[in-house]
């Protein structure tokens, strides 16, 4: 449905998206996630039509739309903020782009008031945006941009502006709305969980490039790059030797590895990252056990400690918690853990003197805890 | 209370002040006058400000307490002139000055005299065209200024245009005079480019007034037309642009309607005061050009007929109240949509 080839912006001398290539399924639910200036919105804003690139070439339905100005593109678009015009009333709202199309001003109204129910928006016709609440301006954002019908609906972080639990529900209706209407959604976010949530597929961003373009499960569980890795999901990293299909840790703990991200001798010094749920643990019975609590917490359901172990890298760790369960949960800082890891968990990132594709960029244990 | 005192206070101010006045020119009548008028407006505002007191807030959630230094100025020196205005237009002119005073509509007839009707429509013409320059000159300097001046520098160009604004608009004026001569820089430049073969005689002419009137007002429309373009989200331009509308649509869609207030506080700042302008036709136009103004300043000062220079600057003010209403009337439709 649209494609982008070796498409490259620059602002000046920095280039904010760097020979990109990318193809989005008719009917897609696609993801563009990066940290802030990683060039996503720079993407979108090209497929929408408000920068041209410097070089390369986008498609849109199989046409060459370089050059195409954005109000000739079927392509339309959920602005961050909504972008709603505040003297015009909802349903006028909706129905602008209908306007400009010369639809006539009782069909657009209908087409309005259907697209405002789509989204479950009614009875607030004459309000104006300022009056309605960010989730119902988000409704109406979305009415106005699918009233027209798009091939393609661009979404620029469009739950940025809510809070957490209106989030969560907006989340769930924007798949179930992507599913009604058929239509191809790319979305921009920085918000890894948004985009696991939502996306059929996930464009990981860094730089102007694409780090990975994947199913959720896919780049959850086989990253291709440490940045991928370290990007989505919580992981934590430790220092170790390579012995085997297994790193040796300095405390004698050994972790099973799985993928390797590079290459590495046996005993070369090599950093492993690891899941929380890369293990089970539970208090160290008759001995100082094979790692020591940093921190522990409940969190509802789960429980999670910061373990400290080879040489005093920490490394963050949940289970689920069995409901009453008070044993573990009175873990304190400097109590000893028996840790033991599941099979092939150990993500080999990077090993001393050989060259690593990208910085890993993981949040430290404690940016994690705190 | 508070308020009660002031209002209170400020009939007292007012009451000695005017009754001073009044024995230089017009003696007690229209001291007495002054007092009915004054009278209720004070009451009439010590009493709101009393009740505003009781709440403490007016809707807009300021004290409306504030408001009572400009209130009671604007009391004492606009409304109790006003009502000197009033009183002088229906009295009877004795010449040299003299007036008695009465219920006398024939200032107002005279004032309907084609001569000045001529005047008026003259002066309506000045007005119009110098604010349709102002607006054509003015609204894209703002639209520039709030969207593509460099942010850092949107302050030295808002400076630079107030800069004038720090010289007397006399001397402004004047040095209009040396722009405007034939043999100054303008007219011979555009010889020497060739645009014109002989001097530009463009000084003493309605030219060179309508150019001195569309200069002085420049900024009072700028400024506020910017204010309301530098509040403008242009995100909204791409959004109007996304669901296809061309540039030219969106301009008129979406910027033009936000911008109505700012635009018509702009076009109102200096239409209202171009009606009234005495000084520039004076100067550049060398007393060739005659404006409602000039009309007025001469039955005051020159002909001394007080009646009827009242009586026209009444007519004047009602002709000009109309396009008030209609500034009233589309910013507080502006409001609703900012507070919507």
């Amino acid at each position: 449905m649209v494609s982008l080839r070796g498409v490259t912006k620059r602002f000046e001398d920095v280039a904010a998206v760097d020979r990109l290539d990318l193809d989005i399924r008719d009917g897609e639910f696609l993801a563009l996630l990066g940290p802030s200036g990683c060039g996503k919105t720079t993407t979108l804003r090209m497929i929408a039509g408000f920068e041209q690139p410097t070089e390369g070439e986008i498609f849109i339905g199989g046409s060459p739309v370089v050059g195409v100005p954005a109000h000739k593109r079927e392509v339309n678009t959920v602005f961050q903020q909504y972008a709603l015009f505040p003297h015009l009333d909802i349903l006028d709202n909706v129905a602008y782009g209908l306007k400009q199309r010369g639809v006539g001003r009782k069909e657009r109204r209908g087409l309005a008031a259907e697209a405002l129910k789509l989204v479950h928006l009614v009875g607030r016709d004459h309000a104006r945006p300022a009056q309605l609440s960010g989730g119902m301006q988000q409704r109406v954002a979305l009415a106005r941009a699918l009233v027209l019908k798009p091939k393609v609906l661009l979404l620029d972080e469009p739950l940025g502006a809510l809070d957490q639990k209106l989030r969560k529900a907006m989340q769930i209706e924007l798949k179930r709305l992507q599913a009604d209407v058929g239509i191809t959604f790319i979305f921009v976010t920085h918000d890894q969980e948004e985009a696991l949530a939502m996306a059929d597929r996930i464009a990981v961003m860094d730089a102007g490039r694409i780090e990975q373009l994947a199913p959720p499960r896919e780049l959850y569980d086989e990253p291709a790059t440490p940045f991928v890795a370290g990007f989505i999901g919580d992981m934590s990293t430790v220092g170790g030797t390579l012995a085997g299909d297994a790193v040796e840790l300095s405390g004698g703990l050994r972790v099973p590895l799985g993928r390797r991200l590079v290459e590495a001798a046996n005993g070369a010094a090599v950093r492993v990252g690891l899941r929380p749920e890369c293990a089970t643990f539970r208090p160290a019975e008759g001995g100082p056990g094979n790692a020591e609590v940093a921190t522990a917490m409940v969190l509802g359901d789960r429980l999670q400690v910061l373990a400290r172990m080879g040489d005093g890298d920490e490394v963050l760790l949940r289970q689920p918690r069995a409901h009453g369960d008070a044993a573990v949960a009175a873990l304190r800082p400097g109590d000893g853990l028996s840790v033991e890891f599941h099979p092939e968990v150990g993500l080999l990132l990077e090993c001393a003197g050989a060259a690593t594709a990208a910085p890993v960029v993981a949040p430290t244990p404690q940016e994690v805890a705190s | 209370m508070v308020g009660g005192a002031i209002g209170l206070a400020g009939v007292a101010v007012a009451a000695a002040l005017y009754t001073q006045l009044g024995s230089l020119v017009t003696a007690l009548p229209g001291a007495a006058l002054l007092i009915c008028v004054a009278l209720p407006v004070f009451v009439g505002g010590g009493l709101l400000l009393q009740r505003a007191g009781v709440t403490g807030r007016s809707p807009g959630g300021y004290p409306l307490t504030l408001l009572a230094p400009s209130l009671a100025y604007y009391a004492a020196f606009f409304l109790v002139p006003l009502a000197f205005l009033v009183a002088f237009s229906v009295a009877t002119p004795l010449g040299y000055g003299g007036v008695s005073y009465g219920f006398d509509l024939g200032n107002f007839s005279q004032a309907f005299d084609p001569i000045y009707l001529r005047v008026f429509t003259r002066t309506l013409r000045f007005a119009a065209i110098g604010t349709l320059l102002v607006i054509l000159v003015g609204f894209p300097m703002a639209y520039w200024l709030a969207r593509y001046a460099p942010a850092k520098r949107k302050n030295l160009f808002l400076g630079l245009m107030i800069v004038p604004f720090w010289t007397s608009f006399l001397i402004r004026t004047y040095s209009f005079l040396i722009v405007l001569d034939p043999h100054f820089v303008l007219s011979r430049g555009l010889e020497d480019v060739g645009l014109i073969d002989k001097p530009l005689h463009l000084l003493y002419t309605n030219t060179a007034v309508q150019i001195g009137i569309v200069y002085n007002y420049l900024p009072l429309f700028v400024l506020p037309v910017y204010a309301s373009l530098d509040r403008l989200d242009w995100k909204l331009l791409d959004a109007a642009n996304d669901l296809g509308s061309s540039a030219f649509a969106a301009m008129r869609q979406v910027t033009l309607p936000l911008a109505i207030p700012g635009l018509a506080t702009g076009t109102l700042l200096v239409f209202i005061p171009m009606m009234g302008e005495y000084v520039i036709p004076q100067i550049l136009g060398g007393g060739r050009v005659d404006l409602m103004g000039n009309i007025i300043q001469r039955a005051f000062l020159e002909q001394q007929n007080y009646p009827l220079g009242a009586a026209i600057a009444m007519v004047l003010m009602a002709a000009l109240s109309l396009f008030l209403i209609l500034y009233i009337w589309l910013s507080t439709r502006a409001t609703e949509v900012g507070d919507a």
